[in-house]
């Protein structure tokens, strides 16, 4: 992986920037807030993408506001980079510290400021976990709707950055769906607050922006999100069918149908079998394809659905039909999807998690597809999809202390993404670019394209100095951006002044 | 206007981007001119007339994707996932009786461009979440994309949030690519009279707290439901408090009812079938209660909702006014006499205290040149703002000056 080369007078710098660091973030009432001993730096060293490792220059964990943005000052001045790190659960490496950055830890943004549920909102710091937040609020039969997987750890700022997804968003969004305000502190140290417990700002939507822009916009400070009423009730379905086309068109007719589940979940024989002998959650392990479908709203409503989806089913031909029929029985059906991921991790030394979107409908052609070039690339994959939303995860099965196969692992995740595109879909549906896709990024967008979301980056951080290396394959300087129609080295209109 | 550009395709698009930089002027960008009363006094003389770019070039019901051309009418819209029983979710309003029109003349384009969104926006979400990607010429004369036909996208910064209110500012869009629903099977509205706006906005409030999936919320004070062309809600001299509940017909009925028992408490209840419910919030969405009098100014208020019936009556204690609440309270819609000066900053005044941002709708050219028609925004935002413009649009080509000065 190439990342920016770092710049060497920073780093022989690093006692200079420590002792700034040291003044503006004095030791607070949990100790040390700059770290910068190769011990305690080692616990920076990667997020969840974990094949890629570099100690970062220093940690700093502030706990204001006011704070971040004196660090931001500070930096933006000297022309000191700077990562942001909240919970370190990406998958992608939107956390991965530079050399010659400072890493600036959310860890200590730790506390719900507000929960209202007349507004139905909760204003929280950033470094809140996303499920203390349905915890928090859960007494009052509340929740906060998007539950990426990894939602024990991760933190709401980082689902911000992220604009992170879940099993429930087909129905109840993604976080920017969710997202009613925000603080956010620029690299020039401004502090700007964005929406509230209102909708719809005028102004540019920034809120909006900032949502998925994995912390190369700004710092994330405070979040205020809406909270949702928990359905009625919520029953699962497993319905397995003996092929995957047919899996694929029983998705299809359910959304044509007018039904909106609150979950839509697929995998593959494989998949099934390992989750199955390690969860026992009593998944058919004879089927080619199990969708996990959950209907969700008042009981007479789910009911309702349910015979629904089983006259489409039935009409379909599957050869297994179960509706849980109590709440325990519910948690079992996902107890199994959710432990999918360390289920493939018990039959192989190591996995690849690829993340694509494509259109619903290619489902059946994709896969068809993915097993071909499991053969090419002789490794096992196991297929696990938010097929209701077209949400791929191929796990590509790999034993990294064989020579080679780390790389035709990683060459098999890039044909998978290519692919994705060729479909007319897209290289990530949530895990995000980071450093581990931002070489694809060509695949998708023109040098036209990128250089619009460049120029987006230009305007809250002119200096390129938040999270550099991820994203974008290549970070133009501001000023180049400014120049306007160079094509094949030819400016078209060579009498227009230049900004 | 000095000159008119009626492209017919996205490299005329582009050439006229490229000479009008060129030739160091800039554009007004329009569709069909629907909504050209909103923003501030036009400041240039040349118009870019889109509406030659309409056709709906994609569109996959069992996906819940449709793509158009920027110029598309919603009517056409509307009319085709009619057909496929599927709907724009985010309910867009009709804004041309506001401006002096009758027919819905509004393009998609203009929709997502002003992040117009109707009563649904508080369960299902705004014009901005059902914009998936767009296709564009920028400001400094480039073709460019963003986003793509799929939900779950993180891939890159969404330039379709950045676009989707930006007024035409930062980019001529092209063509854009939306998220489809399906349409309810079934409607009711749930009504309960004569509550004063606090308590009205109280039940609006203990409804959208209970399991009712209520997705539309409005309470209309007394003088105001008068004008209603619903005999239910019309002719009683009573304020209305309305929720309405959609979905499949067995929930609708048993979600009706559980609203109409929670209300009992709070004064008389009733309930509207499909059409009155249609008409109702129709009206609701269009501001059609309001538009008795051509000349009114009209403002846009977002607020949160437990703070709207205090934030109004504020407002009251200096200026006579005409308003009504949608979003559960936290949209008020505020009619006063045309000719009033200040009315921005009484509002806005109130609003410090309160939270949330005020929008000038419609106003007499005086007015929109006196008030600041969008929300005046802080110093580092409006530093922020500027500088995306800059970047965007340096040489202030794209509807300049159309939402803040310099912009």
């Amino acid at each position: 992986m190439r990342m920016p080369v770092p710049n060497t007078d920073i780093i022989t710098n690093r006692s200079v920037i420590v002792e700034r660091l040291q003044q503006i973030v004095p030791s607070g009432t949990f100790g040390e807030n700059v770290i910068s001993d190769p011990a305690g730096l080692r616990a920076y060293e990667c997020d969840g993408l974990s094949a890629y490792r570099q100690l970062p220059l220093v940690v700093v964990l502030p706990e204001t506001t006011e704070q971040v943005s004196e660090i931001l000052k500070y930096c933006n001045e000297e022309g000191i980079k700077v990562v942001a790190r909240g919970a370190g659960t990406s998958l992608s490496g939107g956390a991965l510290p530079l050399a010659d950055a400072v890493l600036l830890g959310l860890g200590k943004f730790n506390q719900i400021l507000d929960v209202d549920y007349i507004n139905r909102a909760v204003v929280t710091q950033p470094g809140v976990t996303n499920s203390s937040i349905s915890e928090a609020v859960s007494g009052a039969d509340f929740y906060y709707a998007p539950d990426p997987s990894s939602q024990i750890v991760c933190s709401i700022g980082g689902n911000v950055a992220e604009n992170s997804g879940g099993v429930h968003c087909l129905k109840y969004g993604l976080t920017s769906n969710n997202l009613l305000g925000l603080e956010i502190v620029l690299m020039n140290g401004d502090i700007i607050k964005l929406g509230g417990k209102y909708l719809d700002s005028g102004g540019y939507d920034l809120l909006g922006v900032v949502t998925g822009s994995e912390g190369l916009l700004g710092i994330i400070t405070e979040v205020t999100v809406r909270i949702l009423k928990k359905p009625e009730t919520a029953r699962a379905m497993l319905i397995g069918f003996d092929n995957v086309a047919l899996a694929g068109d029983c998705v299809a007719e359910i959304i044509s149908a007018g039904i909106i589940p609150g979950g839509m979940e697929m995998m593959d024989k494989v998949a099934t079998q390992a989750t199955e002998e390690f969860v026992h959650a009593g998944y058919p392990t004879n089927v080619e394809a199990l969708l996990i479908v959950e209907l969700d709203g008042p009981s007479v409503e789910v009911t309702d659905l349910i015979l629904r989806v089983q006259n489409i089913v039935n009409d379909l031909g599957s050869n297994y039909i179960r509706v849980s029929e109590n709440e325990a029985e519910r948690e079992v059906f996902w107890a199994g999807r959710k432990a999918a991921f360390p289920a493939i991790g018990r039959i192989t030394p190591d996995y690849y998690c690829v993340d694509g979107t494509i259109p619903r409908a290619r489902l059946p052609d994709v896969l068809i597809q993915i097993n071909k070039m499991s053969q090419k690339y002789r490794l096992r994959v196991a297929n696990v999809f938010h097929a209701g939303d077209g949400n791929l995860h191929p796990l590509i099965m790999y034993d990294a202390n064989k020579l080679g196969e780390l790389e035709r692992a990683e060459k098999f995740g890039i044909e998978i993404l290519k692919l994705c595109v060729e479909v007319g879909g897209v290289l990530t549906g949530e895990h995000g670019v980071g450093v581990e896709k931002r070489d694809l990024m060509e695949e998708v967008f023109t040098e036209e394209d990128l250089k619009q979301q460049q120029r987006l980056k230009c305007a809250f951080d002119p200096n390129g100095l938040l999270n550099p290396g991820k994203v974008f394959p290549t970070l133009h300087r501001c000023a180049e951006l400014g120049r306007m129609h160079v094509h094949h080295g030819q400016t078209k209109f060579p009498d227009i002044p230049r900004f | 206007m000095d000159r008119t550009f009626v492209p017919d395709s996205k490299n005329e698009i582009l050439d006229i981007i490229r000479t009008t930089i060129n030739a160091k002027k800039s554009v007004e960008i329009m569709g069909t001119g629907s909504k050209r009363g909103w923003g501030r006094p036009n400041q240039t003389s040349e118009l870019l007339d889109l509406s030659n770019l309409s056709a709906i070039t994609l569109y996959e019901p069992q996906e819940l994707v449709m793509t158009a051309d920027a110029a598309t009418p919603i009517q056409d819209i509307r009319h085709v996932l009619a057909e496929n029983g599927q709907q724009l979710a985010f309910e867009p309003p009709n804004l041309s009786p506001l401006y002096g029109g009758s027919e819905d003349i509004g393009t998609i384009g203009g929709i997502i461009a002003t992040n117009l969104s109707g009563p649904r926006r508080i369960q299902t979400g705004a014009a901005r979440d059902f914009c998936l990607g767009f296709e564009a010429i920028s400001g400094q004369g480039e073709e460019f994309k963003s986003g793509g036909r799929v939900v779950k996208n993180v891939t890159g910064f969404d330039l379709a949030k950045l676009l989707s209110g930006s007024f035409g500012t930062l980019a001529v869009m092209v063509s854009v690519t939306i998220k489809t629903l399906p349409r309810p099977e079934k409607t009711r509205t749930a009504l309960v009279y004569g509550l004063d706006d606090k308590r009205g906005i109280q039940a609006l409030s203990e409804s959208l707290r209970g399991s009712f999936e209520v997705n539309a919320a409005a309470h209309i004070p007394a003088e105001i439901a008068e004008k209603s062309s619903v005999s239910r809600i019309n002719g009683r001299a009573k304020s209305v408090t309305a929720v309405r509940l959609q979905g499949p017909v067995t929930s609708v009925d048993a979600r009706c009812q559980g609203v109409q028992v929670l209300w009992k408490s709070y004064g008389e209840v009733e309930e509207l079938h499909s059409h009155n419910s249609a008409c109702l919030w129709k009206e609701i969405r269009d501001i059609y209660p309001l538009l008795s009098n051509q000349t009114d100014q009209i403002w846009r208020i977002s607020a949160s909702p437990s703070q709207g019936a205090d934030l109004v009556a504020k407002i009251r204690t200096a200026v006579e006014c005409k308003i009504y609440f949608d979003w559960g309270g936290g949209l008020i819609w505020l009619a006063a006499e045309g000719k009033l000066r200040g009315v921005g900053v009484i509002i806005r005044s109130a609003l410090t205290s309160f939270g949330g941002h005020a929008t000038l709708m419609r106003g007499s050219l005086a007015l929109r040149l006196a008030s600041d028609v969008f929300q005046p925004q802080a110093q580092a935002l409006s530093r922020l703002t500027k500088s995306i413009k800059e970047n965007f649009d340096p040489a202030r080509v794209l509807n300049p000056g159309r939402m803040y000065e310099g912009v």
